[in-house]
């Protein structure tokens, strides 16, 4: 063990500021000690090293391969995947600063059945791999799935509701995520002080009385322990000890990652967020420049390769999924700056060096990078990421001048938009409910418009010819009332199976033994929803019925306002939907007394939606995709994006705690004639959409004609890179239906 | 309050003055140049009509646009001069609440009549900065590109100077129309006896605005001319700013 006995040499803690950290687990305390603010301008930073540029070449190399095979490279049939069920893999092992892969090779998905057997085999029969009949027999017969209990639960008001997509994309056929373990204490601790920790929190679990509450909790502790000492098994198989706390930067990044990849090797959660770890590294680099035993290049070369590694992130998912959330998304998120508690910039020189990897190694959709955005990051750093949206598109911003306040200022993004302190807060992941579909039910009476089938209680439907606001708004509100309470009862099921049959038992060691639970349910379809109800408001909408009775489309006679112009009329009636409903989410039961909140946020899955919904009051046609997350519908912003961004920036925060997603797409001259002149202008939309209160927007910065070009000749655009409602995606690897709807949407380009 | 006939609003306008801008397009022009991008805007009496209260009641929740990059509000058009007294009213709200000013205007109905200036003189102590375009040095040229001589247009731009109102001078390069050396040099000698010209833009000549003509029933006079070559826009910035500006 050449690595331990250097480390026993070195005085891991050496250099660092002393504080509460030392004492108890607690990251904060220490990069609040210890970290570098930096406030110059990226003129510091390093290109790629030879070893860099070799590494990227096999990776793209193996990309192409992956490609051409059909979209995967390779699948494990046979070991399903845990901590510790593969031996080490690499990429190139002389040239890797960071090593480390999923199963025993790169690029080689692994197997994970634990959420489902059923979704384990679609998924390899869909990429023509076949799983080894023993484990089929071994997780149908002895060993019961997550999936299984779910649906063992479910009653048939929620599988009917289902079926109908007026709740779907639920984490119930595949796992959860939007779990950040706090990756960096391994780093800081080693996994030693955790394990001694841990032991001491399941002391300190129950009176004595066992209650199931208590003795789920000894369960649970019990199990992060065993994962914790297979963490330690996963470092031995790489040749790092690393029960001790990293003493050199690139064992703080070698240790942080290892913990990250016990997680990806167990969980193949929709979302594997990382959390926040760039400024906490940085501490790590600027110790060990200022001891001179590493240079800048090198400083970046460990956070490329690093990057490297993230981006290596696969998992099989099967065409359900992928219709959902397309493009191979992980979500590997990583929320950079942002401001302290004190009023310092959490901005240091490392806060750079993440963006300039998508110099380095080109522009991708992971690590899913998010820059904590306030009006308070220096000027020089606003300009630097301005630049880099305009060059990559890869880049989403949220507003930490809204979040400090309720999550203090060590909080990460999960996901897209969520929110959550990092190892003292989780989610259940709830994805959403269909609210223009309800507004279709209250209108038919819980008739679905498209399987002609009662899903909704047999409510009064609506019987006159034009559709009267104040009759449409009551049924809505009963039939909300419905939802509500279904919804939730399908999330309680799923979150109480998950726990049960695939606990994220390391991510979860890597939290504070109390974790506040939130309960994430989501909504789509709300500028569809704001629009028809303007429609029926302003403008009068005659019902075009079937045989049966049943209202099938709709007739709008004269003009009404539209969601997304800055008008107050159609405004309000989006703001009071989501207080709406999320006020009847409030009333009911959660999970483990998780604390309810919403998102507005739909990924890619606003084309899915769409296609599951009929014709709508406001004139969008059966089919056609909805706006994705909050943003309006396409194409009918007319004053311009200022106008288009104060709509959205509206929706209260405070109601859609789990975040409010808005994606921003403009050509470059749209921006300005010059490239400074486009730098200030993308920088001061950020600073006035957050000084709005704004929460989240993906900046895209290209040209329509490129996304035309790129569908016909995908070869020649391998990493072209847009953000899509709350992630970044590979533009060739979106589906060509969902291409289509990209280049749809509003891009904004008047002169 | 002031009603104005206003063509549309675009609130992220880049490219109309200084940050980001909240740029009004009002209804209504003299000229008819051959290149125009937004003929729709000719028409007078037409657009919708809009009062200073409804305006300002909108532009209020740009501001932190605004303070971001040191933008503001421009009047564009069609040509915002004709309809001054709107402006006058317009602007005194504005400046209640410190947003920058901006008129775009091709000077299309600039007159000595001492209504018309003293209107304009309120109206120029209330504005930040004058876009001013001259499309064409030669005044039978101008005429030919735009349907008006260009001498008042000339006075225009030496009463702005008088008044020392900061002014941008643009100027739209049309292959064959506009984009003459010899009529660029001496665009530039007559800019170089201002002596309020903060910066001299060239804009070349783009066929964006062409559908607006086909949609119009009109029938388009430059079909078959392209927008200018870049080293083309380049001699023409060159020329023009051959003078030192200010």
């Amino acid at each position: 063990m050449k690595v331990a006995d250097e480390m026993v040499k070195k005085v891991p803690w050496d250099g660092f500021l002393d504080g509460n950290w030392q004492k108890e687990i607690d990251v904060r305390d220490f990069i609040s000690q210890n970290y570098n603010l930096y406030e110059g301008n990226e003129s510091f930073l390093a290109g790629p090293t030879q070893s860099t540029k070799d590494l990227w070449d096999q990776v793209m190399q193996l990309t192409k391969e992956e490609r051409e095979n059909g979209g995967v490279y390779d699948l494990d049939t046979k070991i399903v995947s845990t901590i510790t069920s593969h031996d080490a893999g690499y990429l190139n092992k002389p040239l890797e600063k960071i090593v480390g892969v999923q199963t025993d090779a790169p690029f080689k998905r692994a197997l994970m059945p634990f959420g489902g057997i059923r979704m384990a085999v679609a998924a390899a029969e869909s990429y023509g791999y076949k799983v080894d009949d023993e484990v089929v027999h071994t997780f149908t017969e002895h060993r019961k799935t997550h999936n299984q209990g779910v649906f063992d639960a479910y009653t048939p008001e929620i599988l009917k509701a289902r079926k109908a997509g007026i709740i779907t994309g639920l984490p119930d056929a595949y796992g959860r995520g939007r779990i950040i373990g706090d990756y960096r204490r391994v780093a800081l601790y080693g996994v030693d002080r955790l394990i001694e920790e841990k032991k001491k929190d399941l002391s300190l679990i129950g009176n004595g009385t066992m209650t199931e509450d208590i003795i789920r909790d000894r369960e649970e502790t019990s199990e992060q322990i065993r994962s914790l000492q297979d963490l330690k098994k996963l470092g031995e198989k790489y040749d790092f000890d690393i029960s001790n706390p990293a003493a050199t930067a690139q064992e703080a990044f070698q240790w942080l990652y290892l913990a990250y990849l016990a997680a990806i090797k167990e969980q193949n959660g929709a979302a594997m967020s990382l959390g926040r770890v760039s400024t906490f590294l940085d501490i790590y680099i600027e110790r060990d420049i200022k001891n001179g035993v590493m240079t800048e290049e090198e400083a970046q070369e460990l956070v490329d390769h690093f990057v490297m590694k993230l981006r290596l992130v696969k998992f099989a998912r099967t065409p359900d999924y992928n219709e959902l959330f397309s493009g191979d998304p992980t979500w590997v998120t990583e929320s950079l700056a942002g401001i302290a508690e004190d009023g310092r910039p959490l901005v240091t020189k490392s806060s750079y060096r993440f963006l300039h990897t998508l110099d380095n190694l080109g522009p991708a959709p992971e690590p899913n990078l998010t820059v904590l955005w306030s009006k308070k990051l220096p000027e020089n750093y606003k300009k630097y990421c301005a630049k880099m949206s305009i060059q990559t598109s890869s880049i989403q911003y949220e507003n930490d001048d809204i979040m400090r306040p309720i999550y203090g200022d060590d909080y990460g993004i999960a996901c897209c938009v969520s929110a959550m302190r990092i190892g003292k807060q989780m989610q259940f992941f709830g994805a959403r409910a269909n609210l223009a579909k309800a507004l279709l039910y209250a209108i038919n009476g819980g008739v679905d418009e498209n399987l002609k089938m009662q899903v909704a209680p047999n409510y009064a439907p609506i019987t006159s010819e034009y559709l009267d606001y104040d009759e449409v708004m009551d049924k809505y509100d009963t039939l909300l009332d419905w939802l509500s309470g279904l919804y939730v009862n399908a999330l309680n099921v799923i979150h109480y199976m998950h726990d049960k049959y695939s606990y994220e038992r390391l991510e979860m060691a890597l939290h504070d033994r109390e974790v506040l639970r939130t309960m994430a349910c989501g909504v789509a379809g709300l500028s569809v929803i704001a629009d028809s109800l303007s429609a029926i408001k302003y403008a009068k909408v005659k019902t075009i019925r079937d045989e049966d009775g049943l209202v099938v489309d709709y007739e709008i006679e004269g003009d009404y306002p539209k969601y997304g112009n800055n008008d107050e009329r159609v405004d309000e009636i989006a703001v009071n939907l989501v207080k709406n409903f999320m006020n009847k989410i409030k009333k009911h039961h959660m999970y483990r007394n998780a604390v309810p909140t919403q998102s507005i946020l739909t990924i890619t899955s606003n084309v899915v939606y769409g296609k599951k919904t009929g014709n709508t009051p406001d004139g969008r046609k059966a089919g056609e995709p909805f706006a994705p997350g909050a943003n309006p519908l396409h194409g009918r912003d007319k004053n311009g994006s200022l106008a288009s961004l104060s709509s959205v920036a509206k929706l209260p925060y405070k109601y859609a705690m789990d975040g409010i997603s808005n994606t921003f797409s403009i050509v470059p001259k749209a921006l300005g004639k010059d490239e400074d002149t486009r730098k200030t202008n993308l920088a001061g939309i950020l600073d006035g959409y957050a000084a709005k209160q704004g929460h989240h927007l993906n900046i895209n910065v290209f040209d329509r004609e490129t996304l035309l070009d790129a569908m016909d000749h995908p070869e020649e655009y391998p990493q072209l890179t847009i953000r899509v409602s709350g992630y970044a995606v590979n533009f060739i690897k979106l589906t060509r239906e969902q291409q289509i709807d990209v280049i749809n949407r509003t891009f904004h380009e008047s002169l | 309050m002031k009603e104005g006939r206003i063509h549309s609003i675009e609130t992220c306008g880049t490219v109309d003055g200084p940050g980001l801008r909240y740029v009004i397009f009002t209804q209504g022009c003299l000229l008819r140049c051959k290149f125009c991008h937004n003929p729709d805007t000719w028409k007078m009496g037409a657009g919708k009509k809009m009062s200073v209260q409804e305006l300002v009641k909108d532009i209020k929740d740009y501001l932190p646009f605004f303070q971001a990059t040191n933008g503001g509000v421009t009047v564009s058009g069609g040509e915002p001069l004709l309809q001054v007294e709107f402006l006058l009213e317009l602007f005194t709200e504005l400046k209640k609440l410190g947003v920058h000013t901006t008129i775009d205007t091709s000077a299309g109905c600039f007159n000595r009549s001492p209504h018309f200036i003293e209107h304009l003189d309120k109206v120029l102590e209330l504005t930040d900065l004058v876009l001013l375009d001259l499309k064409h040095i030669n005044s039978a040229e101008h005429k030919e590109l735009t349907g008006l001589s260009n001498e008042h247009i000339l006075d225009m731009a030496n009463y702005l100077d008088q008044k020392n109102v900061p002014v941008w001078i643009r100027h739209v390069l049309v292959p064959g129309g506009s984009d003459n050396d010899a009529y660029l040099q001496q665009l530039s000698d007559f800019i170089s006896t201002l002596n309020n010209v903060e910066k001299i833009e060239v804009l070349p000549y783009h066929k964006l605005g062409v559908y607006k003509w086909e949609n119009l029933g009109l029938d388009y006079p430059l079909e078959g001319v392209e927008p200018p070559a870049e080293d083309r826009v380049r001699n023409a910035e060159d020329i023009l700013n051959r003078v030192k500006t200010i």
